[in-house]
């Protein structure tokens, strides 16, 4: 009974061990791998206040905003970034007229800032350079559509173009003139920002209002091309209504400190716990890494994006990890002074908690949850790591606590004073 | 053992007048001492790269054109959190220009730029974040236990959100969006403690049905006494941590959970129950009992 207690014990403490190993420095077996989290480029992703980087807000300065308009935005800046080399930014829309950039590790933030709020230049241009039709003045509108493409009537993306009068002259003349020339010179570059993005061949006179690209697009390139066409023309001009800028040395310190914090959090909570508690904080403390190790692996293999207020909430959690600890124990206390036997206590005290650590959990993952579809950014980020921290709590502070417990009442070290002392009133 | 529910007018006093202090000092100081995410302007956060006074950074930007320095900040010896009017591109680039030809190895750590419209969204979304919570955790609360211990969780986590924000006012802390996010927090974190002694009170109603609700409440706020308390200060040792080491923009949250944990646990042992009470006191059944 006791070396089979012992035994049980010491595989979930290596259990725990071998966590709190792969959760640090990562385990790699055969092509299959777990990174280590603190691995900056494959272990738990750092959000742009860790890693050094700018968040920049822009607006659409009207007063109504096309759902087509915004998309068109997204597709200037996408390709501004691009061209710059900013593969890895982030851009997505923000409620109806904002648009978010999120660049990392960037050097100059105001002339970002500067560059990809600027309006867009949208040409046409023929083979030698010379501009056919510009952006703002001779396009009036792109947008895909799904039509016939051939003569079989074999249905395909294509974009359809609008001009204006001045543009539709403008054309009518420039396709003239290309459609003459040989392959290879009869095309037409559109280009954005200077970047050509499509060079559609011209194979015949245009003089109509309307005309296609055509080109076996999927639908999604259609779209992009459309939209991308279409920005040359956005009937408003962007601002850059918020700016977010960390330097990569801050962000380094921010995340340097934040895990000493944490580190001496930790030890802190785990000495109390000893403390107050004795064996059953020991064995707290135990799970307490054990949660701190699950926590990181899963955060590092969700790739979650990890700010500086979601750290925070980790190492809050670390603190209110050992809450349902501590109603078990304070409970098994209770149950002790009654003057019922070790064993008794320990599972009238777990029994007893656990309607208290099932209901205040539920209120902290329904407040997590609000936090997550209402909130914005960095906000959103915490909240994904308040509702892991609290799930995997309820786990480790119940699951693996009552385990390592049960077990240790059969090492026969049976004075309950070692254990959760005795509350000294037992009234 | 001191009776809580007895005294419970000396609670309610303590938190009303703290309370009442902040809403003196917003209307004296013309509300909360809001922040740029707020109001709109650019806050940047400089080494300066040797020692430095705030006359020399102000005297460093007189220079530049259309830039007033709005507050600065000292979070080191060499470090300073300079805040002005919203900026614009170019004048923020002066504004990083002035600064190096006065101080050689200054250099940017952090810039935040916010517009006012971006700021004025942010009360409302808060809000609505929060009444959604609240009215989830009521439904919850009545599902489980009942619905005045539902009201009365709602009124102990308003307490703890007016207290944090009647600190803020009467301390002139700024408040950003950091705060927001903290209040939102509080809100998880502080139905906890109330949850844990409602638990309590729920069992005890089960089995003690000889005592008053007053007397049960008590009973059941001692005996989660042990854990109420530890539990804080587990959380405590954690953020306080977090708030002495870490950096500024983290220490603006950090602060207000630490005066929100405290509220929290104020008010889920002297305020919560004693609302239930309050509540269930009018019971014939219960007046009946404590007459006996």
């Amino acid at each position: 009974m006791k070396s089979k207690s012992i035994a049980k014990f010491s595989i979930v403490v290596l259990i725990i061990a071998v966590l709190a190993y792969v959760a640090s420095c990562g385990l790699v077996i055969g092509d299959w791998g777990i990174p280590s989290a603190l691995d900056p480029e494959n272990g738990i992703k750092r959000g742009l206040d860790l890693a050094g980087g700018s968040i920049i807000v822009f607006e659409a300065q009207a007063e109504e905003v096309t759902e087509g308009d915004m998309n068109a935005v997204v597709q200037v800046l996408r390709n501004r970034l691009d061209s710059q080399g900013y593969y890895e930014a982030i851009v997505s829309k923000q409620g109806d007229k904002r648009v978010r950039v999120e660049i990392p590790s960037i050097e100059n933030p105001e002339e970002a800032v500067a560059m990809l709020g600027a309006t867009a230049k949208l040409e046409f241009k023929d083979a030698e350079g010379n501009v056919v039709l510009t952006g703002g003045e001779d396009v009036k509108a792109a947008s895909a559509i799904v039509e016939p493409i051939d003569e079989t009537g074999r249905k395909g993306s294509v974009v359809k173009l609008e001009l204006t009068d001045a543009g539709r002259k403008k054309f009518s003349d420039a396709t003239q003139k290309i459609a003459a020339l040989p392959e290879g010179q009869n095309i037409i570059a559109i280009s954005l920002d200077d970047v050509t993005i499509s060079a559609p061949r011209v194979l015949e006179h245009i003089d109509s209002a309307e005309c296609r690209i055509t080109g076996e697009f999927t639908n999604d390139e259609a779209k992009t091309l459309a939209a991308q066409i279409q920005s040359g023309q956005l009937p408003f001009t962007l601002k850059d209504v918020e700016l977010r800028s960390v330097g990569p040395q801050l962000g380094e310190k921010a995340l340097e400190n934040s895990l000493l914090a944490g580190g001496i959090g930790l030890l802190l909570v785990m000495i109390f716990m000893l403390l107050f508690y004795r064996m059953c904080g020991f064995v707290a403390d135990i799970a307490l890494v054990g949660y701190v190790s699950i926590v990181a692996i899963i955060l590092a293999l969700l790739r979650v994006n990890l700010t500086l207020p979601g750290i925070a909430g980790i190492i809050l959690t670390i603190g209110t990890a050992v809450d349902a600890n501590v109603i078990i124990f304070e409970r098994v206390k209770e149950e002790l002074a009654l003057g019922k036997t070790l064993r008794a206590s320990i599972e009238a005290g777990f029994n007893r908690a656990f309607s208290a650590i099932l209901d205040a959990n539920v209120t902290t993952i329904i407040a997590a949850a609000v936090l997550y579809f209402f909130g914005t950014g960095t906000i959103k980020g915490f909240a994904v790591t308040l509702f892991i921290g609290t799930i995997v709590s309820m786990f480790t502070a119940i699951v693996i606590t009552r385990f390592l417990l049960r077990q240790m009442v059969g090492f026969d070290v049976k004075n309950p004073k070692l254990y959760c002392a005795v509350a000294k009133e037992a009234k | 053992m001191f009776n809580i529910v007895a005294k419970r007018s000396i609670f309610f006093i303590i938190s009303g007048l703290v309370i009442i202090a902040g809403i003196i000092a917003m209307v004296a100081f013309g509300g909360l001492n809001t922040d740029i995410d707020f109001t709109g302007g650019t806050a940047m956060y400089v080494n300066l790269g040797a020692e430095y006074d705030e006359a020399g950074i102000r005297d460093a930007l007189k220079g530049v054109e259309g830039v007033s320095v709005s507050s600065v900040q000292k979070t080191g010896d060499q470090e300073a959190v300079i805040k002005t009017a919203e900026l614009a591109t170019e004048q923020r680039v002066a504004v990083e220009e002035a600064l190096k030809a006065k101080f050689a190895s200054a250099s940017i750590m952090s810039v935040d730029n916010v517009s006012a419209t971006v700021g004025q969204e942010l009360w409302g979304n808060a809000a609505k974040s929060i009444l959604i919570a609240v009215v989830l955790m009521l439904i919850y609360i009545t599902f489980r236990f009942e619905l005045l211990s539902g009201i009365s969780a709602v009124i102990a986590l308003a307490h703890d959100l007016l207290v944090m924000m009647a600190i803020y006012a009467i301390f002139r802390f700024p408040v950003n969006t950091s705060f927001i996010a903290a209040m939102l927090t509080i809100l998880g974190y502080s139905i906890n403690a109330t949850i844990v002694i409602f638990d309590r009170i729920r069992e005890n109603t089960r089995f003690l049905k000889k005592e008053t609700f007053r007397d049960i409440v008590n009973k059941s706020i001692w005996q989660s006494m042990g854990r109420s308390i530890n539990t804080s200060l587990t959380t405590l040792l954690t953020i306080v941590m977090v708030y002495i080491l870490g950096v500024p923009s983290i220490r603006d949250f950090a602060l207000p959970l630490i005066i929100g944990i405290v509220a929290g646990t104020y008010s889920s042992i002297f305020i919560a129950g004693q609302f239930w009470v309050l509540f269930k006191g009018k019971d014939k059944k219960d007046i009946a009992k404590a007459k006996a």
